[in-house]
């Protein structure tokens, strides 16, 4: 996951770096950015495939309303990453296509 | 209005007033028959329960205080795979049209009994056979493998189905301009006039005039019946719908509560409120809805909602259609109902047939429709 130079983080706030886990790679965050500023600066793209086509998507509103941003966020699909905020030690993956429900909470 | 009104913009043979499921269904049936066929409608600050609502084709238990209701919708369900062929044939879009049979599904003995009863008291009705079957929980997930253990039972009938509403719509304007017909947005249509033999529209964008016209405005039909002599009392009823994330298929039958759309959106809904012309969503009815939902599909407990709204159903005082055309002005037809999905196959087929030639199938007992049986 090579960094993409066409998202670069503007040296306006000082920040901590975070190690989180993105695809079962190792990437440093800057705390209190968002999952999908995280796993874009981090080059990753695409982020999810759809449920109905399988064609790839990735962040695109970067404000909650598009859902193109589904990824599997601690163990937790469908989650909108950019309206996560990162943690240390967070664990990320690409969400593929529906999620899927049932198992354990049935 | 200061506006110049511009006389005969338009005139048709047939103009329908309003453009929600039933208005085109009819636009479109008396299209294919070859006659020039002209939609008005209001335009988007309208009240569309055709953008609103659930998309179920659903036969079991319509019409149990009429059997006439019964046997359209019966009929109906029959013309829906033609209807839904020729859609997707002439404009390409696949409005997701299933027809495998579904499921009410009740929580307890009591509400399983009783619809039990309301079932064998249609079949009684209805002498060529009105087909359902009662299932316990354990007949039930045969069916449903996810179905929660706190469920009674449910209700089979093998003529129900659902549909993708949005796309119904997008596919029947499509295919009603490919056939020539015209949708004209002319904000409300204020008056009506019958002049010699044809009637002219008074719009907020004009003067339209017309040699027949259909009253398909919905909650509308309420004020524009009594321009052409017919009464339709007709009343809002509210429905609220939530909306899941997409999830893997599970659920393989439409129920009258939840279903899951193709794409993977599960939809749970069947509140009814009378709150007049309010669009609202409540906290209270919502959580009553989501329950519902998560005691028959425990599994939905881990799944997000993203969406919800509040839409009008159009209701008569005995929840049946009304189609009629006028006495007072021949040539004036009215016609509304609380089930548009489910009856659109007939609306295009023999409903448009009727008004169009003025034979009717004899399938429809047209009479037992008549706006009178609310004079009393
Ligand atoms: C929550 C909910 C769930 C439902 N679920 C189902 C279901 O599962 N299955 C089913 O079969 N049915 C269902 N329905 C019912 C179904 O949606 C309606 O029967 C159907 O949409 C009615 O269509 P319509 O064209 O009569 O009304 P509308 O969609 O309301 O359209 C009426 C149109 O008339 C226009 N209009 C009104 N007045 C005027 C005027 N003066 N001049 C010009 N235009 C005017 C409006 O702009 C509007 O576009 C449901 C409804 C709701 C609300
Ligand atoms: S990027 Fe649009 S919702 Fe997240």
């Amino acid at each position: 996951m090579a960094a993409d130079l066409s998202f670069n983080r503007l040296p306006c706030n000082e920040r901590a770096e975070i190690e989180i886990t993105v695809e079962g790679q190792t990437v440093i965050a800057l705390e209190g950015e968002t999952v999908a500023a995280a796993v874009m600066y981090a080059g990753l793209r695409p982020t999810r495939t759809t449920p109905v086509s399988g064609s790839g998507r990735a962040p695109y509103c970067m404000m909650g309303v598009c859902f193109e941003c589904l990824m599997n966020i601690d163990g937790k699909p469908n989650t909108q990453a950019c309206m996560t905020e990162v943690h240390k030690g967070m664990v990320i993956s690409v969400q593929q296509g529906a999620r899927e429900v049932g198992g354990d909470s049935i | 209005m200061t506006e110049s009104v511009r006389l005969n913009r338009g005139s048709s043979d047939v103009a329908v007033i309003g453009g929600g499921l039933v208005g085109l269904c009819i636009a479109l049936g008396i299209q294919r028959q070859g006659q020039q066929v002209t939609v008005y409608d209001e335009g988007d600050i309208a009240l569309r329960a055709s953008r609103g609502n659930f998309g179920l084709v659903w036969v079991q238990g319509k019409g149990d205080n009429l059997p006439a209701y019964a046997r359209i919708t019966r009929l109906s369900a029959k013309l829906w795979g033609g209807l839904a062929e020729d859609l997707t044939q002439h404009t390409g879009i696949d409005i997701q049209l299933q027809q495998r049979g579904g499921l009410f599904v009740c929580l307890s003995e009591s509400e399983l009994n009783s619809r039990q009863q309301m079932l064998e008291k249609m079949a009684a009705e209805h002498p060529q056979g009105y087909p359902f079957d009662v299932l316990d929980l354990q007949q039930l997930r045969e069916l449903i493998p996810e179905i929660g253990p706190e469920v009674a039972g449910a209700t089979w009938g093998p003529e129900d189905g659902h549909v993708n509403p949005l796309y119904l719509m997008r596919a029947l304007v499509s295919r009603f301009e490919l056939l020539g017909g015209k949708l004209v947005s002319a904000g409300q249509v204020r008056n009506i006039i019958s002049q010699q033999s044809q009637f002219v529209l008074q719009s907020e964008q004009g003067d339209f005039s017309c040699n027949k016209v259909v009253l398909a405005a919905g909650l509308g039909n309420k004020y524009l019946g009594p321009m052409v002599g017919i009464d339709a009392p007709v009343f809002p009823n509210r429905g609220q719908v939530l909306i899941a994330e997409r999830v893997r298929p599970f659920l393989n039958y439409p129920t009258g509560h939840v279903r899951q759309t193709e794409e993977g959106t599960v939809q749970c809904g069947d509140s009814k409120e009378d709150v007049g012309f309010d669009t609202g969503t409540t906290t209270d009815v919502l959580a009553q809805i989501a329950h519902r939902a998560t005691t028959m599909f425990p599994l939905l407990k881990d799944v997000n909602l993203i969406r919800s709204w509040g839409a009008l159903r159009i209701m008569t005082p005995d929840g049946n259609p009304i189609y009629q055309q006028s006495e007072q002005y021949p040539g004036a037809y009215l016609v509304t109902c609380h089930s548009g999905v489910t009856l659109a196959a007939a609306h295009s087929g023999p409903i448009a047939d009727w008004i169009a030639t003025g034979s009717t199938d004899h399938a429809i007992d047209l009479e037992k429709f008549h706006g009178s049986r609310f004079k009393f």
